[in-house]
């Protein structure tokens, strides 16, 4: 049991240092100057030298998304209900929904920042809400319109109301299909965030951060934020990882 | 005796694209107090749309259907259901499985008392060491048995089953054939069991009705007057067969076709 366990922390640890050493190597063999290609070895030095503004802008960046993505979860999982038990509300909202998912973003970014000049954290939060909160609602339409009839018939027999139905056998029945459009929602709302930061920065958010290393060529902090970035998205997959075990641990059957 | 379940000139038709789509036609069925129903008739004649209709999940376009005295106007409580698949819930025990009917019809009974009905079904049906595991840790016979227990836990007058047993192995249906036996020994209930199995039919039921093709009329009705419980030997007797081909001939004609033995009679008659 000891063994696995440590196997299982070995192996990914093994991996990551197996590929920074090949990332350091690469550099050095190729002989590419810091401005085009930064080392791992040039990333550190930039990370402890700024490392109080990636505390701040991290937190900032963190926050939001996580704001961005409640919002979402709450907005996403009351239009997939309206969907999952009306055909006709699924009708009409689906094309719209459709619609506004096809939108691209990014071109979403200038039209908020104007709509909204001056509000950061309200538009930060708008476009990582507007860009994550598609697939909740639709798997939430899903799961509740795909519930296989004898399962309502089970409480609706002895007489139950829709919202008991709901609460006990609906709602259970689609959070594997919920923290799977979750674990999706969460890396897009981490992509929404940064996104305004980068393209309408206003000194806030490891974007803004981001910005600044490109304005200034220093590749070695433009990396080192990558790498935050990349660390927070880490965290707040595992974050919903954990919930799920939680909340719908019973859908894993994988033999113990 | 009185009838729990009076059915009274059913009609319905489902709408489809092509105009409405008659199912039931001019059904009559009475099942007294505390008797057991087969229904049987050919795939796609309505059978599920009757469970239903007693279940009061849905109205007939004309006719009446009455339980207990009183005219179904919407679901009740005195009813429980099971179906062909068990439809355990996955992310409750098989225990709380089996108390859900009594969280919706008696949220007031304190939860000792709903474990304690839980846990005495369970033993009855031979899954005592089953309460905590999932469903999914349950061979598809111990499901159905758990789907069972979940169906008359809160003591339903009335138990309607949609071929509870079609999904199962034959030695496994057998089982819980005789438990069905077994439960009705124990637990005051009528039974309507809708099944394709005729010596299902006969071996548990009081009375077997056999539905025409669509749209389903009550085209025959065999009374099986055997005291329960019965011994599964009792498919074997001769009397037993004897039912059974007349059963058979009656889904013939269901059907539409000529029935079996006197369709072997008449074609040896045109040989002769």
């Amino acid at each position: 049991m000891k063994m696995q366990n440590a196997r299982k922390v070995m192996v990914p640890l093994a991996a990551i240092a197996i590929f920074l050493l090949a990332w350091e190597w690469l550099v050095w063999f190729m002989g590419w100057p810091r401005y085009k290609m930064a080392a791992p070895s040039d990333i550190w030095p930039a990370f402890w030298r700024f490392r109080h503004m990636f505390l701040e802008y991290g937190w900032q960046t963190l926050w939001r998304t996580v704001a961005g993505l409640g919002l979402a979860v709450v907005v996403g999982t009351a239009f997939g209900m309206l969907m999952g038990f009306s055909r006709t509300l699924r009708d009409a909202f689906y094309p719209l929904l459709v619609g506004f998912n096809a939108v691209p973003k990014a071109t979403v970014v200038p039209v908020i920042a104007l709509m909204f000049v001056g509000q950061h954290d309200f538009n930060t939060i708008l476009i990582a809400f507007m860009i994550s909160f598609f697939p909740i609602s639709v798997s939430v339409a899903i799961g509740l319109s795909t519930l296989e009839p004898e399962y309502r018939d089970i409480l609706r027999s002895l007489g139950a109301s829709k919202f008991t139905i709901f609460w006990k056998i609906a709602l259970p029945k689609t959070l594997p299909e919920f923290f799977g459009a979750l674990k999706v929602a969460a890396t897009l709302a981490f992509i929404g965030t940064n996104l305004m930061e980068i393209v309408e920065p206003h000194g806030r958010g490891l974007g803004h951060l981001f910005d600044s290393g490109k304005i200034s060529a220093d590749y070695p902090l433009m990396f080192a934020v990558l790498i935050a970035l990349a660390f927070l998205g880490i965290l707040l997959y595992y974050a919903v990882v954990v919930l799920e075990r939680i909340f719908a641990g019973w859908a894993d059957r994988s033999p113990a | 005796m009185t009838n729990l379940i009076e059915i009274k000139g059913v009609t319905h038709a489902y709408p489809t694209a092509d105009g409405p789509l008659p199912v039931l036609d001019d059904l009559n069925i009475s099942i007294p107090e505390g008797s057991f129903c087969a229904v049987v008739g050919p795939s796609g004649c309505g059978k599920s749309t009757l469970t239903r209709l007693i279940a009061g999940l849905m109205f007939p376009d004309k006719g009446e259907v009455w339980l207990h005295g009183e005219r179904v106007r919407s679901p009740r409580s005195t009813v429980g259901m099971a179906f062909q698949n068990p439809v355990l819930l996955e992310w409750r025990t098989i225990l709380q499985n089996v108390m859900l009917p009594l969280e919706i019809v008696a949220p007031r009974m304190p939860r000792a008392q709903k474990e304690d009905r839980a846990r005495s079904l369970l033993a009855l049906v031979g899954l005592e060491g089953f309460a905590d595991k999932r469903p999914s840790e349950l061979s598809g016979g111990m499901r159905q048995r758990a789907s069972l227990c979940r169906a008359i836990v809160h003591k339903p007058e009335i138990l309607i089953m949609d071929e509870p047993f079609g999904a199962l192995d034959a030695f496994t249906r057998e089982d819980l054939w005789q438990l069905m036996h077994k439960l009705r020994a124990e637990e005051p209930f009528t039974a309507l069991l809708i099944t394709h199995d005729l010596r299902e039919s006969v071996y548990l039921a009081d009375q077997v009705i056999v539905l025409s093709g669509r749209p389903a009329r009550t085209q025959y009705r065999l009374d099986i007057p055997l005291p329960g419980p019965r011994p599964l030997s009792m498919i074997y007797t001769p009397q037993a067969v004897e039912w059974l081909a007349i059963l058979r001939d009656q889904i013939e004609i269901a059907q539409g076709r000529a029935p079996v033995r006197s369709g072997a009679v008449q074609s040896q008659e045109a040989a002769q």
